[in-house]
């Protein structure tokens, strides 16, 4: 029986929520007159409970990554609000705490790793938060083992491959102990390797740790592993739903500059010339017990 | 007319123990229209390949031939290589400056100390060949978006009218739409002017899509060498040296295992089609 208890854990799960989220920036023109104003983000809701595996897909421009800066205080909204873990985002005394509970992980490697060490660049983070030196040493070691990068603690960071960085910036953000990690592109810039091993230490984090993942991406493989995805268009949310609900949208999808996964695309062509195969397939395994139902296999 | 790569090797540190080969006695051609991928891990060298082609490193050992010449004679004229043989590194868009989008496209040709009108010709036709809108030509390039500035970039090497044209990574960061639109680019590119493109990409699904010749580099080596095809249906081998096969050369592999009687290397969504619907007409 659903009773009190379970209602009351259903309140307390949210653990991203934005409602009526507006952000608007203003154009200026080189003598810094106003141009316009721009609205980046127009009214998104979001309801993101804890350890959820969310997928956030739009093309350039529609405003994803401009939501995800929201997330964790970077950009305040112009109007609306952010909750992260029950805190409000424009609140100075939490923010924080706001961005410990939300870490962020964006596309460029390079970018985010100072460290000339490996475990030193994991340490700074919890070293920031002020927790004592012996506790960020585990800290380190846990998030570094986390990621499969623990081998690798005592390398240089410019000796590492691109999904290795990656995974290592990812670590630095499990190293403050967060609810919930957002990772903005962050298989934009490697290789097929680099791409699976993030991927995979994606999806354990979630799976075995319970972490909440937001993940931006223009990869459809990548977005039909979440839970649920999100499709943006001109700042405000055009899609959404479980991967198989979204993927069956081929024609919407790619009138929204995107795409599904090969194999999904493979059944909706074979459909199309009249072979009886469900709407929305993801995995080989749909596509092989669906060709097996028609007596093909 | 050509590009002969001749037992190239770089070596960073020589000597030092932080030596590295970067690449390894690396020999290849590329002949007039062709449309080559180049594939590799990070590290694997593809990079540090690409910029040999146009002289902006020079080789440890061996050497690079254009049209017959060694590039890295003392005497050879590296500026117009550059023109001939145009570069457009990844996310080229960051290396935009100009005020407007026009000028930034007339820089590389006037460099190569062509009149002003002739100049400004080629900059207008570039700026077409890309697709990009007469009302942007004014604008400042960082007004526009990311597609768009990438486009520009590329008008600006076009602008020189190479006959090869080397590009890392086109299509990183731009969303399934804007990748579709930039191979649609570069297919007309080749069909209006012959010119030979080298494509690095990490997508197998686009490489397997559009080129006719894969080239697998590995630890400074060419590993393979072969039409699609070829080079995909050694998947353990690409695997092996962090490489993979299109997703849906996947799919076809396990059916053909399932006992489906399918190739098992089709490359792309509409040759996979073609092979199960086949059967099913049978």
């Amino acid at each position: 029986m659903l009773g009190w208890s379970a209602f009351k854990k259903g309140m307390n799960m949210g653990i991203v929520k934005t409602s009526r989220l507006i952000f608007e920036y203003i154009r200026r023109n080189e003598e810094g007159d106003v141009e316009g104003i721009t609205r980046a983000v127009d009214r998104v809701n979001l309801d993101i409970n804890a350890g959820e595996f969310v997928a956030i897909l739009g093309h350039n421009g529609s405003g994803k990554s401009t939501l995800a800066k929201h997330l964790n205080a970077i950009l305040d909204p112009t109007e609306g609000t952010v909750l992260v873990d029950g805190k409000d985002t424009t609140d100075e005394n939490e923010i924080w705490n706001i961005r410990k509970t939300a870490g962020m992980v964006f596309q460029n490697p390079d970018n985010q790793i100072i460290g000339q060490i490996v475990e030193e660049d994991v340490g700074f983070g919890p070293e920031n938060m002020g927790v004592e030196t012996a506790k960020i040493w585990e800290r380190v070691e846990k998030s570094l083992k986390s990621v499969g990068m623990y081998a690798y603690r005592h390398k240089s960071p410019n000796r590492l491959s691109g999904g290795q960085k990656q995974r290592v910036s990812i670590a630095g953000v499990l190293a403050m102990h967060p609810k919930c990690i957002i990772l903005d592109e962050p298989t934009a810039m490697l290789d097929p390797n680099g791409r699976k091993e993030v991927i995979a230490a994606i999806k354990e984090l979630n799976q075995k740790e319970g972490i909440t993942i937001i993940l931006i991406t223009h990869y459809m493989d990548e977005a039909a592993l979440a839970d649920r995805v999100f499709v943006m268009d001109a700042g405000s949310i055009a899609m959404q739903g479980t991967p198989r609900e979204v993927f069956s949208q081929i024609e919407k999808l790619k009138q929204l500059r995107l795409d599904v996964p090969q194999v999904t695309m493979l059944a909706y062509e074979l459909q199309k010339k009249g072979v009886p195969l469900d709407a929305g397939i993801l995995t080989i395994d749909e596509l092989v017990g669906g060709l097996k139902a028609c007596q093909l296999l | 007319m050509s590009i002969i790569i001749d037992h190239l090797c770089q070596v960073y540190e020589p000597g030092t123990s932080m030596e590295v080969v970067a690449l390894n006695d690396i020999c290849l051609q590329i002949t007039d229209g062709e449309f080559i991928g180049l594939i590799g891990h990070t590290g694997s060298g593809k990079s540090t390949l690409i910029q040999h082609l146009n002289g902006i490193l020079k080789p440890y050992s061996g050497s690079v031939y254009f049209d017959g010449a060694d590039i890295f004679d003392e005497d050879y004229d590296l500026k117009k290589l550059r023109s001939q043989v145009g570069l457009v590194f990844q996310y080229p868009e960051h290396q935009l400056f100009e005020e407007t989008v026009f000028k930034d496209v007339c820089f590389g040709p006037k460099n190569m100390g062509l009149s002003q009108k002739e100049v400004e010709m080629r900059a207008y036709q570039a700026l077409k060949m890309v697709g990009l809108e007469d009302e942007y030509f004014y604008q400042s390039p960082f007004d526009l978006s990311g597609g768009q500035k990438r486009r520009v970039a590329i008008a600006g090497v076009l602008a020189m009218k190479p006959r090869v044209m080397i590009l890392d990574e086109p299509t990183a960061g731009l969303d399934p739409k804007g990748r579709d639109e930039m191979f649609a680019l570069i297919t007309k590119l080749r069909r209006e002017s012959n010119m030979s493109i080298v494509l690095v990409s990490h997508s197998m699904e686009d490489v397997a899509a559009y080129v006719e010749r894969i080239v697998v580099m590995n630890q400074g080596k060419v590993m393979m060498d072969g039409s699609p095809h070829e080079v995909f249906s050694h998947v353990e081998q690409l695997e092996a040296v962090g490489l993979m096969a299109p997703q849906i050369t996947y799919v076809m592999k396990r059916l053909k295992e399932e006992g489906l009687p399918v190739l098992g290397s089709e490359m792309t969504v509409a040759e996979a089609a073609e092979s199960i619907l086949k059967l099913l007409n049978r």
